[in-house]
């Protein structure tokens, strides 16, 4: 009988089954980064004036600012003129239905499991709105009629900035101002779609709105930007994924996302990312920086983010809520896989302002083969937040003896009324765990999945339930061959 | 004349270079009850273990045949589908994974292999009532996660629990009385007995005598230094409980 190590050796790594490219006639700008390139840009999407100049006002910004440093990644130095800020699919003009994207395209997003057409649910389920974004474009947004109906507007930020410029101009920066941070001020520069989505007064979104990027062209960064106002007493639950090719180049992400929410307002937002992670010997792979927060702008409001991190080379984000509003909430739960050469620096950042406010992390990271997994969480509690509470978990799962879990916890409070609570564990996959379940009846990858699975159930739970079956799919995939 | 379930042929197995197992002998038939019995070290768990499949040892010499096949070339689950089952002496914890989801995973599995139909859970529920009550285990358990905060005895009765909704053809029971006080022994081999038919058998390993008064063995084998020094029927075991281990060691060797 082959010992467990004998059959590990024997699988491969499992491949990453998204890394086909689309054989599309795009147009592309040349590689650079000038003034001359984020007009074109701006030109290219029809802005107005007011937003070609918000731009050139973060690029100075920009160029006085440098790459942070204080992260334990080893990021290879990125040549910003080495790569083109804009490829969009070449049949696109305004398109009016579905039958005019094309065919490449519809099929994409069908190898993709992406419902473009209505009639699609999606997981055979459930109706979401989709917001697909293929490079530099959404291509394709769904259910745009029966949202309205509802008075909620669920469209690409492009359409947003030259349809709905005050809500634009009121909230774009709110949250993440362009001098935020090195990579926000170039998203804010030359971000090229995502999504805008408003919630009016007292609505409760119909259905679950979500955004799948796929990023194709080579040599091309990626920098959406989203934006998510949620009025007094509204509610949405938004979801985005994201998937790239296979390529021996690494490829920027660098994303900026605000949620606003005001007074009994809430917005659940959710990600599960799986961008190409390179290969199994640390070549290739995205760039995931991103720069993620929400502001609980009015009393009672609540924002909770979710995220299942399984690809990327590097994964660099914070989601963040901003507890201005009294009794406002704030959530944050995470699972970060790393796996073979990837690396993730990720937490989050829960800053207690207004009055009994609370804060939940539960922050969940799995590093395998030689993978490299930091919890980075700053729990801030200012001086006139009375009456704070937070609670975060943070666990790591060790997978073999080569990978690293790193926890990097600040917790800085200054009011004596707050309660702040951490609680963290470390373990591994027992070998005795796996064969516990093996002599049930399960296979060991079923054995390890399930292990696994349920050391993610906290924040598995936490997703909408189509995308939690997703989310427990992708993870048992991800995982497939790093047991060791 | 019928296959034995179980035939283990000079069977020698090792652990970190580490000869255990020196030539174990053991045929079984479906329907019988077979006790090991043996001194600290004898190798007694690790039979158990070699049988169910661990990694850990490395079986040098010998066959074991389970219903006529080669066991020694499949994998643990394999086995476990086939119908071999172990109550572990040292029930592991599996957080995050509730008893509900395990038990009805474990279930299928094995119908699965047996050519029966998946249960939802409200089935693997309805088949589980009797069991539950058999054993004294609380039905709020099964949304709790495998073994985690169970007590010894809550973690012995589980495993009961679990042999009897996967009706095993052969079930292994690694020292299960070990830590048990007399209330819960009794549980535990009520359990066991419900199950004897001539459908099963059962290798029930321990270390005392204590629980063969509850699960009478039709045989009961003595193992020393890796190897079965003797069998008999069930009163072997009450010799060993008065004169101890010491007619079988080696001259000089202390148990």
């Amino acid at each position: 009988m082959t010992t467990m190590t004998t059959q590990l050796e024997q699988w491969e790594a499992q491949q990453y089954k998204w890394g086909f490219v689309t054989d599309i006639e795009a147009d592309t700008f040349p590689p650079g980064l000038n003034e001359d390139v984020i007009r074109a840009l701006s030109a290219k999407k029809n802005e107005p004036e007011w937003m070609t100049d918000w731009r050139l006002q973060a690029y100075h910004r920009w160029l006085d600012m440098e790459c942070p440093d204080w992260a334990k990644l080893n990021i290879a130095p990125i040549d910003y003129q080495a790569i083109s800020y804009y490829s969009a699919p070449k049949k696109k003009p305004e398109l009016a239905s579905l039958d005019e994207v094309d065919p490449e395209l519809l099929d994409t997003y069908n190898k993709l499991g992406i419902p473009l057409e209505e009639q699609k649910k999606l997981a055979g389920v459930a109706d979401v709105a989709v917001d697909a974004v293929f490079d530099s474009v959404s291509v394709a947004t769904t259910f745009k009629e029966s949202l309205a109906k509802a008075g909620v507007i669920f469209c690409p930020i492009s359409e947003a900035i030259r349809e709905h410029p005050d809500l634009v101009q009121q909230y774009l920066g709110s949250v993440v101002p362009q001098s935020d941070n090195f990579f926000a001020a170039l998203n804010s520069a030359v971000f090229t779609d995502g999504s805008f989505v408003y919630i009016p007064k007292g609505v409760r979104c119909p259905m679950e709105l979500s955004t799948y990027f796929r990023i194709n062209a080579a040599s091309t960064g990626q920098f959406e930007r989203t934006l998510i106002i949620a009025d007094k007493s509204a509610h949405v639950s938004y979801l985005e994924g994201c998937t790239a090719p296979q390529r021996d180049e690494n490829q920027l992400h660098a994303a900026v996302v605000e949620l606003v929410a005001m007074k009994d307002a809430t917005i659940k937002y959710s990600t599960i990312q799986n961008w190409y992670p390179g290969d199994e010997n640390g070549k290739g792979g995205i760039y995931n920086f991103v720069t993620k927060r929400g502001k609980c702008a009015g009393d009672n409001s609540h924002i909770s983010w979710t995220q299942v991190e399984t690809g990327s080379a590097i994964t660099w984000k914070y989601p963040s809520c901003i507890l201005m509003g009294d009794n406002s909430i704030g959530e944050f739960y995470s699972v970060a896989l790393t796996k073979s050469h990837q690396q993730a620096d990720t937490g989050t950042k829960m800053i207690h302002i207004g009055k009994n406010t609370s804060s939940t992390i539960v922050a969940k990271g799995i590093s395998a083969q030689v993978g490299q997994n930091i919890y980075r969480g700053l729990v801030s509690v200012l001086k006139g937040a009375d009456n704070a509470r937070n609670y975060t978990q943070c666990d790591s799962l060790l997978m073999g003896d080569k990978c690293g879990a790193h926890t990097f916890p600040y917790i800085d409070v200054r009011n004596p009324s707050a309660n702040v609570e951490h609680e963290a564990t470390t373990s591994k996959v027992g070998e005795d765990q796996i064969f516990y379940l093996q002599q049930r009846g399960m296979t060991q990858e079923e054995a390890v999945s399930m292990i696994v699975n349920g050391f993610c159930r906290d924040v598995f739970r936490e997703l909408p339930m189509e995308f939690a079956v997703e989310a427990t799919k992708l993870l048992s995939l991800s995982l497939e061959g790093s047991v060791g | 004349m019928t296959t034995p379930l179980l035939e283990i042929r000079n069977l020698h197995a090792c652990a970190d270079n580490q000869e255990i197992l020196r030539g174990v002998n053991l045929t079984i038939n479906t329907g019988e009850v077979h006790s090991i019995m043996g001194p600290n070290g004898s190798g007694k768990s690790t039979l158990a273990q070699v049988l169910a499949g661990k990694a850990d040892y490395e079986v040098t010499q010998g066959e074991v045949r389970f219903k006529g096949n080669d066991v020694l070339d499949m994998d643990p689950d394999e086995r476990a589908r086939e119908g071999v089952f172990l109550a572990f002496q040292y029930p592991v914890e599996i957080p995050g994974v509730s008893n509900m989801q395990f038990l009805k995973t474990a279930l299928n599995a094995v119908r699965k292999h047996r050519g029966e139909s998946a249960l939802d859970a409200f089935e693997v529920l309805q088949t589980l009532k009797d069991k539950l009550e058999l054993l004294q285990v609380d039905q709020k358990l099964l949304e709790r996660s495998v073994n985690q905060d169970f007590s010894g005895g809550e973690k012995k009765r589980y495993e009961i629990l679990q042999m009897a909704l996967l009706e095993p053809a052969l079930a292994i029971l690694d020292e299960t009385d070990s830590g048990l006080d007399i209330d819960a022994l009794k549980i535990v081999s009520t359990g066991v007995n419900a199950m004897r038919s001539a459908d099963r058998a059962f290798l029930v390993i321990t270390h005392y005598q204590r629980l063969l008064n509850y699960i009478v063995p039709d045989f009961v084998h003595v193992l020393v230094d890796g190897v079965i020094v003797k069998s008999g029927g069930k009163d072997l075991a009450l010799e060993l409980e008065t004169n101890g281990y010491a007619a079988f060691l080696p001259t000089g060797a202390s148990v």
